[in-house]
C-alpha cells in the first residue's frame, strides 16, 4: 500500500514508490499489459489540478443516496436495551411503554423483532433498523438461545449473497447485514456468566459484538473498573474478538485509537430519555432519590463514548468491516459448502475460463 | 433535502420516519466516509485514442500539470498496441492512483480494418480481471487495484469537415463499453467559427450513427446547470502544451506562433479549462461510478450469460421453480432470489456434466480410432507373414523337386554302371573262355596268363 504522507499545502510532492516497468516498445506485437499493474511512480504537481475536489464529489454522491445502518440489542429482559437504543438515537426508535402497569409477557421463545426507520440530520439521510431480541436468555433452558440469531444474521447474509451473485443485479444492493450487535452485560459486578461467554464467543465470529455493561448506576466506580478489568481478561482467556477487532488494525494510528477504544470496553452505560433540569439545562438522565444520573456526562456514565463509537467515528468501519470481514468469510464458507457437492459455481466460472480459455 | 419530502418518499419503503428530538451525530457520515476512501486512495484510469502525433500526451501532460515521462513513438507501428503507465499523485491529502493508458499506432496503418479491436480487447480484459477477482472464493475486493478504463478521450483530428470513418468505427465499437469524451485535439489549427460549424457537424454526425457518448450527470441539482452548459460545448475543443510564457505579467502555458500566443488556459482560445473542470473537478466519482454500475455491470451480465448461466426463469429450471410459482408475490420474490445460487450451481454442474460427457465422449472416440489402427496393422502384417509363408512353401516345393530329379539321375546313373560292369564281366569271361578252347602245352603258360589275365 502507498506510504501515509499527509502534508497540508496545496500541491505536494511525493517520493516515487518503485521504479516504473513499462512494457517495452519494440515493434513485436504484443497486446495489451499484463494484469499486474506495472510498478509506480510519483509525481510532482506543478499546479493546483483539483483532484482534491473529488471528495466533495463523493461527499455529495453518498449524501444523495443515504446510508443504511443495521443494529441488533441482545440482552435479558429488564436490561434498558429498548431504552438505550432511543438514547442512542434520541427518538422513539422502540415504542416500549415503561410506565408501571404495564404487563409484558415473557415470550415463551425467542423471537427477534426488526424495526426500521429513516432518520435525517443536516441533510444526512439514514436507514436505521433496529433489531430487537426479547426472550433472549429468559428461559429456564437457555440451551441454544443464540441459534435463532446466528440464523437471523445469516440469512441477512445469505440474501445480500443473493443479490449479489445475480446475472442482472440492481446497482445499490439493499443492505440488511447486521452491522453491529450490542449484547448488555447485566451488572453483576462479578464475572461473565456462561452464557454470555458462550454467546459472545459464537457471535464474535460473524457479527461486530460490543458488549455494554447495562444499568451501571448500580455500580460504584470502583466496582466498575474491576468488574471491567475482569470482563476483558474473561474475554481474552477465551479468545473473544469485540469489536474493535485486534487483528484487523491496519496501521498505527488506527492501533492507537482503537487501542484507547479497548481499554475501556465493556462501556458502561446509562440509559434514559426523560429530561430533567439540571444546574439549568436540560439533560436526559435519570432521576433517583439521591441524585440526577446525567447520561451524556462522561463522568456519571459512559454512555456518550458508546455513541461515539457507534455513530459518529466508527458507524463506517462498522459497515466496512461487516463487508470486507464477516461477509467475504461467510461467503467463503458457503460457497466451499455447495463447493462439497459440487465445485462452487465461482470456481467452475473460473475453472470453466481457465479450460475455455486453454481450449 | 426537506423531511417532509424524505418522510413521503420513505413512505413507500415501509419505513417509518422519525424525527429526532436531539443532535445524534451521524451528520459525520459523509466525513467518515470520505476519510476512509483518503486513506484507501482513489483510483482513476484514462484511455487515450488518437492517431500519432496528435497531442495525446501533451494533453495528459497538461490536464496534470505535470510532465509524464512519455517517449515520442514513431509511425511505422504494424498494428495498434495499448500502453498502460500508472502514476501516483497526491494533491493536499488525496492520493490519486492514475493509469494512463495509450494507443501506439493507432491509425498508423495503410489497412486500418484490425485497429480498434487491441482497444477493445484490452478494455475488455480489464473488466475479465475485475469479474475474476470478483467471483473468486477468496477475494479482496478492497484493496483490488482497479484497472477497468474509466473514461475513453477520443482525440479528433481538426480537419473541420467530418469524422473520419476510423474514428466513428472505434467509437461505435467502444461506446458500450467505457464512458467516451470526445475530444477535438490540435484545436489552435482552426478558426473560432470553422470549430463551431465543425462542432455542430461532429455532434449531428454522432448522433445520427447511434454512437453514445458520455452526458455529463444532470440529476443532481448543485452541478446540474453547469453540466447541462458543458453539454452542450462538446466535443471540447483543447491545446495541449506545457511550456510557460510570459503574457502580460503572469506566467501562463501557451503556444507561440508568429502570428500570436495560444493560452491553454485560457477560454477564449480553447476549452482546455472546461476539460479539466469537467473531467476532474465535478464528474471524476461519476465516471467511476458509471464504469462500475452500467459498463461493467453490462459486461459481466453479458459474460455469465454467454457462459450459459441464468437467474431462476420459469421456463428452465425444474420441479423446484414450478412449485413456487403459486407463492404470493414477496414470497416468490424471495424464493427467486433464494434457488439463484442453487441454479447457478445447477447450471454449472449441468455445463460439468455436459463438458465431462463431451470429454468421455472424445477420449472414446480416441481410444476406437487407436484400436482400429491396431487392427489395422495387425491385418497387415498377418497378411505378410502368410505370404512370407507361401514363399518358403514354394520355395520348398521346388527345392523337394529338384532333389527328385537328382535322384532319378543318380538311379540312371547307377543302373548304367551297373550295366556297363556287367557288359565288361561277359566281356572278360568271353575272353577267358576264348583263351581255354585252344590246347596249350605250358599249362604254365596258362597259369601264367591267367595270372596276368588276373591282373
Amino acid at each position: 500500500m502507498h506510504g501515509r504522507e499527509k502534508t497540508k499545502e496545496g500541491s505536494s510532492l511525493v517520493p516515487g514508490c518503485t521504479s516504473m516497468e513499462e512494457k517495452p516498445g519494440q515493434p513485436a506485437p504484443e497486446e495489451t499489459p499484463s494484469n499486474a499493474p506495472p510498478g509506480t511512480v510519483g509525481r510532482e504537481l506543478f499546479g493546483y489540478v483539483g483532484i482534491e475536489a473529488v471528495l466533495d464529489q463523493m461527499r455529495i454522491k453518498t449524501m444523495k443516496t443515504g446510508f443504511e445502518f443495521n443494529i441488533m440489542v441482545v440482552g435479558q429482559s429488564g436490561l434498558g436495551k429498548s431504552t438505550m437504543v432511543n438514547t442512542l438515537f434520541k427518538s422513539k426508535v422502540s415504542r416500549k411503554p415503561t410506565g408501571p402497569g404495564y404487563e409484558e409477557r415473557i415470550p415463551q421463545t425467542m423471537q427477534l423483532q426488526s424495526v426500521t426507520h429513516v432518520i435525517v440530520e443536516k441533510g444526512v439521510k439514514m436507514k436505521l433498523t433496529v433489531t430487537d431480541t426479547p426472550g433472549f436468555g429468559d428461559q429456564i433452558n437457555n440451551e441454544n438461545c443464540w441459534d435463532p440469531i446466528v440464523k437471523y444474521i445469516k440469512e441477512q447474509y445469505e440474501k445480500y449473497l443473493r443479490e449479489e451473485i445475480l446475472i442482472s443485479r440492481k446497482r445499490k444492493i439493499p443492505d440488511t447485514r447486521v452491522h453491529s450487535c450490542v449484547y448488555f452485560v447485566p451488572p453483576t459486578g462479578h464475572w461473565l456468566r456462561p452464557l454470555d461467554l458462550e454467546f459472545m464467543r459464537r457471535l464474535s465470529k460473524i457479527v461486530n459484538v460490543v458488549p455494554v455493561i447495562a444499568k451501571a448506576d448500580t455500580l460504584t466506580l470502583e466496582e466498575r473498573a474491576e468488574f471491567k478489568q475482569r470482563i476483558q481478561e474473561d474475554l481474552k482467556a477465551h479468545g473473544i474478538n469485540v469489536y474493535p477487532q485486534e487483528d484487523l488494525d491496519d496501521d498505527s494510528d488506527d492501533r492507537l485509537l482503537n487501542k484507547k477504544i479497548r481499554d475501556k470496553i465493556p462501556f458502561a452505560v446509562v440509559g434514559a430519555d426523560t429530561e430533567h433540569q439540571v444546574n439549568g439545562k436540560r439533560v436526559l438522565g435519570r432521576r433517583t432519590k439521591w441524585g440526577i444520573i446525567e447520561v451524556e456526562n462522561p463522568a456519571h456514565c459512559e454512555f456518550p463514548l458508546l455513541r461515539d463509537l457507534l455513530i459518529r467515528s466508527h458507524l463506517q468501519d462498522l459497515k466496512d468491516v461487516t463487508h470486507n470481514v464477516h461477509y467475504e468469510s461467510y461467503r467463503v464458507q458457503r460457497l466451499n459448502e455447495s463447493n462439497q457437492l459440487a465445485p462452487s459455481p465461482a470456481a467452475g466460472l473460473l475453472g470453466k475460463h481457465e479450460m475455455e480459455s486453454n481450449l | 433535502m426537506a423531511s417532509s419530502e424524505v418522510a413521503r418518499q420513505l413512505q413507500n419503503d415501509n419505513c417509518r420516519p422519525l424525527s429526532l428530538s436531539g443532535h445524534v451525530g451521524f451528520d459525520s457520515l459523509p466525513d467518515q466516509l470520505v476519510n476512509k476512501s483518503i486513506n484507501q486512495g482513489f483510483c482513476f484510469n484514462i484511455l487515450c485514442i488518437g492517431e500519432t502525433g496528435i497531442g495525446k500526451s501533451t494533453l495528459i501532460d497538461t490536464l496534470f500539470n505535470t510532465s509524464f515521462d512519455d517517449r515520442v513513438s514513431t509511425h511505422f507501428h504494424p498494428n495498434v498496441r495499448l500502453r498502460a503507465q500508472t502514476y501516483d499523485l497526491q494533491e493536499s491529502n488525496v492520493r490519486l492512483k492514475l493509469t494512463i493508458v495509450n494507443t501506439v499506432g493507432f491509425g498508423d496503418q495503410i489497412n486500418k480494418e484490425d485497429s480498434y479491436q487491441p482497444i477493445v480487447d484490452y478494455i475488455d480484459a480489464q473488466f475479465e480481471a475485475y469479474l475474476q477477482e470478483e467471483l473468486k472464493i477468496k477475494r479482496s475486493l478492497y484493496n483490488y487495484h482497479d484497472t477497468r478504463i474509466h473514461v475513453c478521450l477520443y482525440f479528433i483530428s481538426p480537419t473541420g469537415h467530418s469524422l473520419k470513418t476510423l474514428d466513428l468505427l472505434t467509437m461505435k465499437n467502444l461506446d458500450s463499453k467505457v464512458n467516451i469524451i470526445p475530444v477535438i485535439a490540435k484545436a489552435d489549427t482552426i478558426s473560432k467559427t470553422e470549430l463551431q460549424k465543425f462542432k455542430i457537424k461532429l455532434m449531428s454526425e454522432l448522433v445520427s450513427n447511434g454512437v453514445q457518448i458520455y452526458q455529463f450527470p444532470t440529476d443532481d441539482e448543485t452541478i446540474s446547470k453547469i453540466n447541462a452548459t458543458m453539454n452542450g460545448h462538446l466535443p471540447f475543443a483543447v491545446v495541449g502544451s506545457m511550456e510557460e510564457m510570459k503574457v502580460g505579467n503572469k506566467m501562463v502555458k501557451a503556444r507561440q506562433y508568429p502570428w500570436g500566443i495560444v493560452q491553454v488556459e485560457n477560454e477564449n482560445h480553447c476549452d482546455f479549462v472546461k476539460l479539466r473542470e469537467m473531467l476532474i473537478c465535478t464528474n471524476m466519482e461519476d465516471l467511476r461510478e458509471q464504469t462500475h454500475a452500467r459498463h461493467y455491470e453490462l459486461y459481466r451480465r453479458c459474460k455469465l450469460e454467454e457462459m450459459g448461466f441464468r437467474d431462476t426463469g420459469p421456463e428452465n429450471k425444474p420441479v423446484r421453480v414450478a412449485l413456487l410459482k403459486g407463492y404470493k408475490d414477496n414470497k416468490k420474490s424471495v424464493s427467486h432470489s433464494y434457488s439463484s445460487v442453487e441454479s447457478l450451481q445447477e447450471t454449472y454442474e449441468a455445463k460439468r456434466h455436459e463438458f465431462f460427457g463431451e470429454l468421455q465422449q472424445k477420449e472414446e472416440e480416441m481410444r476406437q480410432m487407436f484400436v482400429q489402427r491396431v487392427k489395422e496393422k495387425e491385418a497387415i502384417l498377418k497378411e505378410a507373414e502368410r505370404e512370407l509363408q507361401a514363399k518358403f512353401e514354394h520355395l520348398k516345393r521346388l527345392h523337394q523337386e529338384e532333389r527328385m530329379k537328382l535322384e532319378e539321375k543318380r538311379k540312371l546313373l547307377e543302373d548304367d554302371m551297373i550295366a556297363f560292369n556287367k557288359r565288361k564281366a561277359a566281356t572278360e569271361l568271353l575272353q577267358a573262355q576264348a583263351f581255354a578252347s585252344t590246347p596249350t602245352i605250358s599249362l604254365k603258360k596258362d597259369k601264367d596268363r591267367k595270372n596276368t589275365s588276373f591282373m
